[in-house]
């Protein structure tokens, strides 16, 4: 509990030393309101202030690049007259609180994020991560989590197309809900969030203000003690999809019409970040008046309007010629309409009661973003781990059962199908979307594949390589349905910045990434940085999530998928490798196999041909799990059974990068095999019988098999659950 | 003359462009219907669209019955026109009173997003004319609200006037007798959970839906006559 004596600034979450810059940017005193404004805008979940100096380090150049990182959402020219946009982020901490709303409200804002740069909404992902399932608090906080996306993605009508789902005692205190949004605009509708044009009007649209998601950026950044979930609840925002569906609509038709010169999301920091953000971005000033603002609770100060975190609210910067036609499209969505705020020449950002009322708050519109603190904060690499030699596994069937896990009681509640898209959908390596024009609806006769792909375990064991082996990874996953990559897009989950361990873990990892992209030629168009996940002192695993987005040219069959075929080869494409550090069966180990960016964009090449030209009946890239793991969820998903031989259990298990097992048809081996070149290509076996066998290793009926992969996730769910 | 089908738009409908999408494809004509203008035009059937008409945080079509197209969607029934209602469409058609019953929450209490397989259970519909009695067809489900109730009275008099259109091979939701779709007594209102407009492209996985919605432009075609 914080001291009745406190400073404001402090009880706001701002450092004396971050007062003394406002004062000094102000030139004198701030009073309470603005000390709220910049305490927001200043938070670590708006300002980056920890990470930014790092992120300048990623390639964000590309030919296909419309919009890189900084605005709304990273734009990709994907042809044809369309451009896409795409974002991905967190809402972690809220959906520790109250994983209900907290993940509802995950997928509103990111949904914002899209049409704010004029796109049409049209996929979403959800890589989550829970702590393991036989707490039955980790049990409440999964169902609350998967029921709010659910719940709200469902009913906004947006389809849910894949994710990931992962259980570690990491994240037992804090779970990680990330978000990624893909929509589609016509490349000339792109617009930008800027107020332009003394004398022009910011319309607020949407939803009244509340006191919900007060300070939620500054929750954000921070990290929770004992006890302290709860007494937060009140910073978690509630959404309400029917809004934000009428809200969607409303914008994109003001979009269509060429009624709005710039449209901007209200996010964190509320109607404080999205004036001053449009204003500072546009060179202008803004005059806001607050008394304007359409409120749901009585008696609200200034400062809570101001940086309330309510939910489904834009901000549309429109000419007043144009004011009525807005209006009377808002009047058709049912979706409120108001004129908040002026565009001035001054460049100053100023809130008033009443526009030519009283002025309570005045500053510099660029100081709430541009001047915020930018910290070069201290680095330390941890010592390193002992030389050791990997453990060995005494029941080779039984870790390759206890790796398996079909998350389709996740993505069952999720409307995955919405919009006539969705080719290859969740469970799969990637999922693949027809590429449909978004006005005209004509099939381009192209498609998009999107992934998202993580992993803590390598992250721990060496993040920079790690970084590196999920961006690999996901190369891989796009491959397997046919995509070569286009755009990447990151959400970093990290522990507390202020810790130096944790930087040194960031700022390698960022580094990691930013080899992996340049080696394979990916711009990274948009990231999110979530710090602050710990809970009673321990940081989580170093947890960079990426989201990679790609093209196939030629969407003319559905993709292999994971799946066998009866009396099909199995084969192993890329080097093969028995070493298991960072794996499920390493987690302590002292550092990862080696890694060959190159050798990795060969084996996708070539897997990507192969799917391109119909040669696979089945493929499936060895990441978590392993070859074990592959194996597992081949036989399971078709029911088939397989018999391979392997060099050792180490190759069994290793997670090294760059290899991929694809099942081929007898016929198709030879040619397949021709086609891998220089590419390294192993007979391991073939498909057929009623069991799994790793010959001296692993012998399990299929049945076993599929229950482990089919039962595990319900059977635990079922256990029911407790906060 | 190609047949014209109105699709309604509700502020919280969201399958709308896909059911156009799927009869243009299938050789119609489809326009979007606004629900607050209470007419239905001039078209010779009217699908009521998957989604979330008006959010349906009170019960899924409590709300949509109200909306000034549902009176013309009632008279255009009335006169014999073809009305389908899909998914949310079927909610919204029991609470005008175009269908008996009622869809209430699915056994399991969780929102389910699935494909199943459907038994045609009777060609004497506007949505079933071209399909074959005992065919088994592949179609996806996505409700969370699915599980279709009905008195015993009422459950006897669609049995006996053979107006349960689709059951469900295995239910996947709780719904009396296995019912994924039923008809009015006059056979030109059809309500069901399953979406046949999301079955109609091989590349999507399933162009089952096909003849379910080829019977509905047939049905239009004869109603322009």
């Amino acid at each position: 509990m914080k001291g009745m004596a406190e400073p404001l600034h402090r009880a706001l979450g701002l450092t004396d030393d971050e007062a003394g810059d406002i004062e000094r940017i102000l030139g004198r005193e701030p009073n309470h309101l603005e000390l709220a404004m910049f305490s927001v805008m200043w938070s670590e979940h708006c300002s980056y202030k920890s990470s930014r100096r790092h992120l300048k380090r990623l390639p964000t150049e590309g030919d296909a690049v419309l919009v890189g990182p900084g605005e709304g959402a990273g734009v990709l020219d994907v042809g044809d007259g369309i451009a896409a946009a795409i974002r991905i982020e967190s809402h972690n901490h809220p959906s520790a609180i109250e994983p209900y709303q907290g993940a509802a409200t995950g997928a509103g804002g990111i949904l914002r994020d899209i049409f704010s740069v004029g796109a049409r909404p049209i996929a979403l992902m959800d890589p989550l991560r829970v702590g393991p399932l036989d707490e039955p608090r980790n049990r409440w906080l999964l169902d609350g989590i998967v029921s709010g996306v659910s719940g709200y993605g469902n009913s906004v009508g947006v389809p849910t197309i894949g994710g990931e789902l992962v259980f570690d005692e990491t994240y037992a205190e804090n779970p990680l809900v990330n978000v990624l949004c893909l929509g589609l605009l016509p490349t000339d509708r792109l617009v930008l969030a800027r107020a332009s044009g003394e004398g022009n009007l910011a319309v607020l649209l949407g939803s009244s203000t509340g006191r919900d998601g007060i300070g939620g950026a500054s929750m954000a950044s921070e990290g929770f003690g004992d006890g302290e979930e709860h007494a937060k609840r009140p910073a978690v925002q509630v959404g309400d999809p029917f809004e934000e569906k009428r809200l969607i609509e409303a914008c994109l038709m003001l979009l269509d019409a060429g009624l709005a010169v710039g449209v901007q999301d209200l996010g964190a920091a509320g109607i404080t970040g999205a004036t001053s953000e449009t204003a500072g971005k546009g060179g202008v000033g803004m005059d806001v008046d607050v008394s304007a603002v359409p409120r749901r609770a009585p008696g609200m100060d200034p400062w809570e309007v101001m940086i309330s975190e309510s939910q489904e609210r834009m901000l549309a910067i429109v000419t007043p010629a144009d004011l009525d036609q807005v209006l009377a499209v808002c009047a058709r969505w049912e979706v409120e309409g108001t004129v908040i705020g002026r565009v001035t020449g001054t460049g100053r950002l100023r809130v008033v009661d009443g526009f030519g009322g009283e002025v309570l708050a005045d500053m510099p519109a660029s100081a709430l973003s541009d001047d915020a603190p930018d910290y070069d904060r201290p680095l330390r690499a941890p010592a390193p781990r002992p030389a050791a030699d990997p453990p060995a596994i005494a029941d080779a069937g039984e870790t390759l059962l206890g790796s398996l896990l079909d998350t389709s009681w996740v993505s069952s509640q999720y409307d995955s199908q919405l919009f006539l898209n969705t080719v290859e959908g969740p469970g799969g390596d990637a999922a693949v979307l027809r590429l449909k024009h978004p006005t005209t609806g004509v099939d381009t006769g192209r498609g998009l594949a999107v992934t998202t792909d993580g992993n803590h375990r390598w992250c721990a064991v060496a993040p920079r390589r790690g970084t590196a082996m999920v961006v690999a990874e996901s190369v891989l996953n796009l491959a397997c349905v046919g995509a070569r990559p286009l755009a990447l897009v990151n959400c970093l989950n990290f522990g507390n910045p202020e810790h130096p361990e944790v930087m040194w873990q960031l700022s390698e990892s960022i580094d990691g990434m930013a080899d992996a992209c340049r080696a394979f030629g990916i711009p990274v168009v948009g990231g999110n940085v979530s710090l602050y996940n710990e809970s009673r002192g321990k940081d989580i695993d170093p947890t960079p999530v990426v989201g990679l987005l790609g093209v196939v040219d030629r969407l003319d069959r559905r993709p292999p998928g994971v799946g066998l075929v009866d009396q099909g080869r199995l084969l192993l494409l890329g080097e093969r490798s028995s070493h298991v550090g960072g794996a499920r069966v390493w987690k302590d180990a002292p550092e990862l196999p080696p890694f060959d960016p190159a050798a990795v964009t060969a084996v996708a090449d070539v897997v990507r041909g192969l799917v391109a030209d119909g040669l696979l009946a089945g493929a499936h890239d060895i990441a978590d799990g392993g070859l074990a793991g592959s194996f597992g969820e081949l036989v399971a998903r078709s029911g088939l059974g397989l018999e391979v031989g392997l060099t050792d259990t180490g190759e069994l298990f290793s997670e090294a990068a760059g290899r991929v097992v694809v099942c081929v048809a007898p016929e198709h081996v030879e040619e397949v095999v021709r086609r891998a070149g220089e590419v390294p290509i192993v007979d391991i076996g073939g498909v057929g019988g009623d069991r799994l066998v790793v010959a001296g290793m692993v012998d399990l009926s299929v049945p076993a098999v599929v229950s482990a992969f089919r039962d595990t996730l319900p059977a635990a769910m079922s256990a029911g659950a407790t906060h | 003359m190609t047949a014209r089908v109105g699709v309604i738009l509700f502020p919280g409908s969201n399958c709308e462009q896909d059911a156009v999408e799927a009869i243009r494809a299938l050789g119609g004509d489809a326009e979007v219907l606004w629900h607050g203008d209470a007419t239905v035009g001039d078209v010779d059937a009217v699908v009521v669209p998957g989604g979330f008409a008006h959010g349906d945080y009170l019960r899924p079509g409590a709300i949509a019955r109200f909306s000034p197209v549902m009176g013309a969607v009632a008279d255009f029934a009335g006169s014999g026109g073809p009305v389908v209602g899909i998914c949310n469409g079927f909610q919204v058609l029991t609470e005008a009173g175009l269908l008996p019953g009622a869809l209430q929450k699915n056994r399991g209490l969780k929102f389910l997003c699935t494909t199943v397989d459907l038994r045609v259970e009777t060609s004497r519909s506007v949505l079933t004319s071209g399909a074959e009695v005992g065919a088994v067809l592949r179609v996806p489900i996505n409700h969370f609200e699915g599980n279709y109730t009905c008195s015993s009275e009422t459950l006897a008099q669609l049995r006996g006037d053979d107006r349960i259109v689709l059951r469900y091979v295995e239910n996947p939701n709780g719904s009396i007798d296995d019912i994924a779709g039923i008809c009015n007594e006059g056979r030109n209102v059809v309500g069901l959970m399953p979406h046949p407009e999301r079955a109609c492209d091989v590349l999507l996985g399933s162009e089952d839906g096909k003849p379910l919605l080829r019977s509905l432009l047939t049905a239009a075609a004869n109603a322009k006559v």
